[in-house]
């Protein structure tokens, strides 16, 4: 099954801290993601989020208004392999 | 309760490095190890008591709280009091914005809630606690809320909503029931722990260079500045000196965190109180970042219109402090 992460954030440094985080989550892991930042409001809104940064996966927001930890992208992940 | 900080201060400054009490160097260096520990500490507690509160009642549970009943008015209340408690990066003002009005909560009570929840934020009320006391906190807070409460209101009146740019006009045309959030789960107090402290923890590492050195700039000029220096320029007579100083901050973009403890020295050198909140408000409250920011949902004209209400809202408020005070 392919991966699709995207990060939701208009560009603050939570949000480039998120994408660190998911990679290197990425890289322990050993997984291939097609990871996108998603700046422009416009698309983001239609997430239905509230707050950024925002980690969604395949389509689905699985993390919003905070920076996650390592270990909780990792378990994310697991779900998906 | 910060006794033992001033105890240890001394004793270090006086004891440990031997210089001379009632120096100027002793005096400034004094000031800096005694206020940085302080405001450490209660920036540590505060921060920690937001994070629970918040991790209870998380913003998507605030915005159904508001929209699922009519409040009579109260909302207005509620949006800000909410507000002072969510901890906000202006990162988020528009993705918040929308999904509040999308959600039907009315555009003033949106407003109240945006205003706010900068105005009072856990690094704010740490540093104003640690400077300036709990009385003068406590109306710093109240006044925070009643400022949103006052400015939202008088936005609603204006009934802006036409003034929104083309695509937020065009998402409320189907407005729609708020989702639950899809993180809803049920956490013990013990696991919610590690993020509350996670999220504690990265607010005070984000604000720490800018209190050392605002508190370093405070300790020099408290050391060196004789008392009451600025009584002759800026003093409660001068009529124009609160909306000059919420001229001066409007524009700028910084937290209170680097700001407030020089402020607390200006107090303390004869700058009335009033006129020290009013530019402390007018830093947080409005910046030119964010003033970009919500170019993306606000026509030039309902930008202007939401700038100069805040502004004029906070003018009056430094008028009210400087009169009460």
């Amino acid at each position: 099954m392919s991966l699709s992460i995207k990060i939701l954030g208009p560009g603050c440094a939570r949000c480039k801290a998120t994408v660190e985080v998911v990679k290197k989550a990425l890289e322990k892991r050993g997984l291939q993601a097609d990871l996108t930042k998603v700046e422009d409001v416009e698309q983001i809104v239609t997430y239905n989020i509230l707050k950024t940064p925002a980690v969604v996966i395949n389509e689905q927001v699985k993390i919003s208004g905070r920076i996650p930890t390592q270990e909780e992208i990792e378990s994310l992940l697991s779900h998906y392999v | 309760m910060f006794n033992w900080v001033q105890r240890f201060a001394d004793w270090f400054i006086y004891s440990v490095l031997g210089i001379q009490e009632h120096s100027k160097v002793g005096d400034a260096l004094n000031f800096f190890v005694y206020d940085t520990i302080k405001i450490f500490l209660l920036l540590l507690i505060i921060t920690t008591i937001m994070g629970i509160i918040n991790s209870y009642f998380p913003i998507d549970k605030v915005r159904n709280f508001l929209s699922k009943r009519k409040w009579y008015g109260l909302d207005y209340f509620i949006a800000s009091f909410f507000g002072t408690i969510t901890p906000f990066c202006s990162c988020s003002s528009v993705p918040l914005f929308i999904g509040f009005v999308k959600g039907g909560i009315p555009l003033g009570i949106t407003f109240a809630f945006l205003i706010s929840s900068p105005l009072v934020d856990a690094v704010t009320v740490a540093i104003f606690l640690g400077m300036f006391g709990w009385k003068t906190t406590l109306l710093y807070v109240v006044s925070g809320i009643l400022l949103s409460m006052v400015a939202g209101y008088l936005l609603s009146l204006l009934k802006l909503e036409p003034l929104l740019t083309p695509w937020v006009q065009q998402l409320l045309k189907n407005k729609d029931a708020p989702h639950e959030s899809p993180q809803e789960t049920h956490q013990s107090f013990l696991e919610r722990i590690p993020v509350i402290v996670q999220e504690a923890w990265l607010i005070i590492k984000g604000v720490s260079l800018y209190i050392l050195i605002g508190v370093a700039i405070g300790g020099i000029m408290h050391g060196y500045i004789p008392t009451n220096f600025f009584e002759a320029y800026i003093s409660k007579e001068n009529p124009l000196a609160v909306p000059l100083a919420v001229m001066v901050g409007v524009p700028l973009y910084s937290n209170t965190a680097g700001i407030l403890p020089i402020m607390q020295v200006l107090v303390d050198k004869g700058i009335p109180l009033g006129t020290v909140i009013a530019f402390s408000m007018s830093v947080v409250a409005l910046s030119i970042p964010e003033a970009l920011l919500l170019k993306k949902i606000m026509t030039t004209k309902m930008l202007i219109i939401f700038l100069t209400v805040v502004t004029a809202c906070i003018v009056a408020s430094g008028y009210l402090f400087n009169l009460i005070l």
